[in-house]
């Protein structure tokens, strides 16, 4: 990580759901090969056979944002607890498994997907479907695991969010931005929340979702796509399809009607900052314009630094920003957000800071797109086509969020071209329409007694 | 459940570890220029990582933080280019750069497609040898740092790591804080990042590793055009130091409900013989992953923490071993108590044979995941060349661990292990963990 992005990254990157901002999640690498079991379970192969690794997933449609309320966290203590027995092995035996075969391995919750990976050298590709494919249904849970496994969890909660003021200030805005959708409330749950969680609690989450027709395995590395659908059917192929599984139906938001501001104070802060997000189109099967190109105006607006518009106007010129930056958060399964923060420069106020952004957005509507910006972001999307060939992972991980947020393999390799014929008239709709107040929340953060100065 | 358990045990015997299968070929320029080259040509793109040895080492005393201003101002405009002008070339050409720079050591990393090769390599050209340093992008980066240095006061991570510095490395450049102090940071000027670009990025300092779509030749026109004009010798580099503290336990207070403690004692040079043996033992006592012992008992058997890791860990003139933790205020204690017991055991004890067994196989097997896309080899073959690895050290590295045996271990538990040595630092509100001295 740069000194730039450690400035900014280590300050917000924890008040804010998600700054995985990338401008290309997906493209279509080298070979992409997909087939689905007869138990409606998805496989996705990708190859690259520079090394003799492969990459293992298997992603989960379920995530903290499916849960009943009152049970918050049970999605990622679930998580937690299928590193424990099964009928077949004993606790901690599946780790044991993974590293003794030189693989590394692990797991993430989100609010869309759950998801399980190992990383093995591509001769052990079945036997780590073999024990991932055991533990999705076959998992056995006693008290003596369970109960220390949650005492983790509380000190995960603390380790990531109680010790630190922006990833309190980050919950504390997200629940004002969803009133009653599920990215309300935190992925690892809320404290209180934590603390009543049960055994019962994870075994009836698990057996709700928990089923190869909730599931996609993502293969990419060193393999051949038949011997991959072949380990697949093999492994994953006995795994019982649950009738359980629908259409996810969430609790969406009621219409916004009002601006929301919020001030967080907290003695710890040492930097106070001003951030701004509304709420926004995600990408949808077939549907992906939209999305595209609030992408794009993230980009434009404050993506690249002192480039972008904000970062020239606000940080270059009018010097009332130490640094500013947007983001888009396009991949989720219900609308999520657009944000934009501005750290104010030394002797700036919080008020100052705010004001100053709301006339560069008014600023930025009224004189439109800088089409030379716009042709170095293309070049950029065009060029991304290629590094992306290099990162096999995160290009599987683009499937997996893709896949677990409602779209289709073919959305996600449409992605690159949909982002590369957006209009500069795209963003200027995507942006009258983005830019709501209604549908914003803004939040201050600062120590306390600093007065807005 | 017995086929399976049966399957796998067959598996694991009948596996040989994956070996890293990277070809690297020392380059040398005319000028004398030497890097190390992995040739990839299957994607059109290269890979370039640069490390400058010493960096904020350097730094005389009262103008701490230089170093690492100066390196964020690399990629803040060069020659007759501003920070926009530079960073709209980048963007035109699609080209990625990344300036960081820690304690001892500035990297710098580049990507770009092969089509771009000159134009990218001119442009890193500027920024390495003609940064400019102006006024406007001065003034503003130094507020960013000042703004780090502030934030840096209220993050217990980096207070622990201060204060277990300034304890272990009393009175050398490792126990400063490298990014300066709000004084030193204040009163820096552009003359003194002219200094600190003279005295760090010079000929005698720099490691190169680049991996991707260029032939050797192409390199060495390639390095003696990047680096041709950089200065011949920079600052000395800082003296040796043993580790300073003494055993015991320093409190940190500061107001949050979990506690953060990182502890060490003197360590053994990565050449010295025994290093092997004492980084498998590491793999068992706590070296990553949820089968070391510190995981088992501190977080699979009582819960006290979502992480417990030991590291051999050090600087370029300074060794030691320790670890880290971070549990409830309430709770802490009770993880320091378990984490010396532990230390104890292994240094008493050694390792069994199946943990042995388990450990190798693992770090063996797990080696070649390293090597994991261009950029990180590139970063890899840096980082060799910097700590004086030979150049086949990555196709017998895997036969250094796998000669290690049981009673190696044992003996070398005892000799690196130092249970009454081990000072831990403790940033929190800890119940019942009191400063020892």
């Amino acid at each position: 990580m740069s000194i730039k992005e450690s400035f900014q990254m280590k300050l917000v990157s924890q008040a804010i759901a998600f700054l995985l901002f990338t401008i290309s999640p997906a493209f279509a690498v080298g070979e992409v090969t997909t087939y689905t079991l007869d138990n409606g379970m998805q496989v996705v192969v990708l190859e690259d056979h520079r090394a003799p690794i492969v990459t293992h997933m298997v992603w989960y449609r379920v995530g903290s944002a499916d849960e009943m309320p009152g049970k918050s966290g049970i999605a990622h203590y679930l998580e937690h607890l299928l590193f424990k027995g099964t009928d077949n092995l004993k606790s901690g035996e599946f780790s044991e498994i993974v590293a003794a075969n030189g693989g590394t391995g692990n797991a993430f919750t989100s609010y869309d997907y759950t998801a399980y990976y190992q990383r093995v050298s591509a001769d052990r590709l079945g036997l780590m479907m073999k024990i991932e494919s055991d533990r999705m249904q076959n998992l056995k849970l006693t008290a003596e695991e369970v109960l220390p496994e949650r005492d983790v969890i509380i000190e995960e909660r603390n380790s990531r969010t109680d010790t630190n003021p922006n990833a309190l200030f980050g919950e504390h805005r997200n629940a004002l931005m969803y009133q009653n959708h599920g990215y309300g409330i935190p992925v690892i749950g809320w404290r209180h929340e934590i603390g009543q969680l049960t055994r019962d609690d994870a075994i009836d989450f698990y057996k709700k979702y928990y089923a190869p027709n909730n599931a996609i395995l993502i293969v990419a590395g060193d393999v051949n796509p038949e011997q991959v659908l072949e380990l697949a059917n093999e492994h994953y192929g006995p795994r019982i399809p649950s009738d359980a599984i629908k259409t996810r139906v969430r609790a969406q938001e009621p219409p916004k009607r009002a601006p929301v501001h919020t001030i967080f104070e907290d003695p710890r802060v040492r930097q106070p900052y001003v951030i701004r997000e509304y709420l926004a189109a995600n990408r949808k099967t077939g549907d992906q314009t939209e999305a595209a190109a609030l992408t794009i105006f993230a980009e434009l607006l404050g993506g690249s630094g002192v480039t972008s518009f904000l970062g020239q106007r606000l940080q270059l010129q009018e010097k009332v920003a130490l640094n500013v930056a947007s983001w888009h958060s396009a991949t989720s399964y219900d609308a999520d957000t657009f944000g934009l923060y501005i750290v104010p420069a030394p002797d700036v106020t919080l008020q100052q800071a705010e004001d100053a952004l709301d006339a560069a957005l008014l600023s930025f509507l009224d004189q439109g797109v800088d089409q030379a910006h716009l042709d170095r972001i293309k070049t950029q999307i065009q060029a991304s086509t290629i590094f992306e060939l290099d990162d096999q992972e995160s290009v599987a991980r683009s499937y997996g969020e893709g896949l677990t947020t409602g779209l289709t393999v073919q959305d996600v390799q449409d992605w690159p071209k949909v982002l590369a014929a957006v209009t500069a008239k795209d963003v200027m709709n995507a942006a009258r329409n983005v830019l709501d107040p209604k549908a914003s929340v803004t939040g201050w953060i600062r120590a306390p007694k600093e007065a807005a100065k | 459940m017995i086929k399976l358990l049966t399957l796998c045990t067959a598996i694991l015997l009948a596996a040989l570890p994956v070996r890293a299968e990277i070809n690297i070929q020392e380059v040398t320029s005319k000028s004398g220029i030497k890097a190390w080259l992995v040739h990839e040509p299957s994607i059109p793109m290269i890979a370039l990582n640069i490390g400058f040895q010493g960096a904020s080492t350097t730094d005389p005393a009262d103008k701490l933080g230089a170093t690492y201003l100066m390196a964020g101002l690399l990629e803040e405009g060069a020659g007759d280019m501003d920070a926009i002008a530079f960073k709209r070339a980048a963007e035109e050409l699609a080209t990625s750069f990344g300036f960081d720079s820690s304690r001892e050591r500035i990297s710098i990393s580049a990507e770009f497609l092969s089509e771009n090769r000159d134009a990218s390599v001119a442009l890193l050209k500027a920024a390495i040898t003609t940064p400019a340093f102006n006024d406007v992008a001065f003034t503003r980066t130094k507020a960013q740092v000042m703004s780090i240095i502030a934030r840096n006061k209220s993050d217990p991570d980096e207070l622990a790591s201060g204060a277990f510095n300034e304890l272990a490395f009393k009175g050398h450049a490792y126990a400063r804080p490298y990014r300066g102090t709000a004084e030193t940071m204040s009163a820096l000027t552009q003359d003194d990042m002219r200094a600190a670009h003279a005295r760090t990025m010079t000929k005698d300092r720099l490691f190169v590793g680049v991996v991707g779509d260029i032939t050797a030749d192409e390199l060495a026109i390639m390095l003696d055009e990047l680096f041709g004009d950089l200065p011949e010798n920079g600052a000395d580099l800082p003296t040796p130091i043993t580790f300073q503290a003494s055993g015991g336990t320093t409190v940190v207070d500061f107001d949050i409900p979990q506690s953060t403690a990182i502890w060490g004692h003197q360590g053994i040079h990565q050449k010295d013989p025994d290093f092997f043996a004492a980084y498998v033992m590491n793999r068992v006592l706590g070296g990553g992953g949820f089968t070391s012992r510190l995981t088992q008992e501190v977080r699979e058997k009582r819960g006290l923490t979502y992480g417990v890791y030991s590291y051999m860990a050090g600087y370029d003139q300074a060794d030691y071993y320790g670890g880290s933790v971070s549990s409830a205020n309430e709770r802490i204690g009770e993880a320091i108590e378990i984490i010396k017991q532990e230390w104890k055991r292994m240094a008493d004890g050694g390792v069994t044979d199946a943990e042995l067994e388990a450990a190798i196989k693992y770090m063996t097997g797990s080696y070649p995941l390293r090597f994991d896309g261009n950029g990180q080899i590139a970063n890899l073959l840096t980082y060799s060349q910097m700590n004086d690895f030979p150049i086949d050290y990555p196709k017998n590295r895997n036969s250094y661990i796998e000669a290690v045996t049981k009673d190696d271990i044992a003996r070398v538990a005892k000799r690196v292990l130092r249970p009454d040595d081990m000072r831990f630092v403790v940033v929190g509100r800890p119940v019942g963990v009191q400063t020892t001295d």
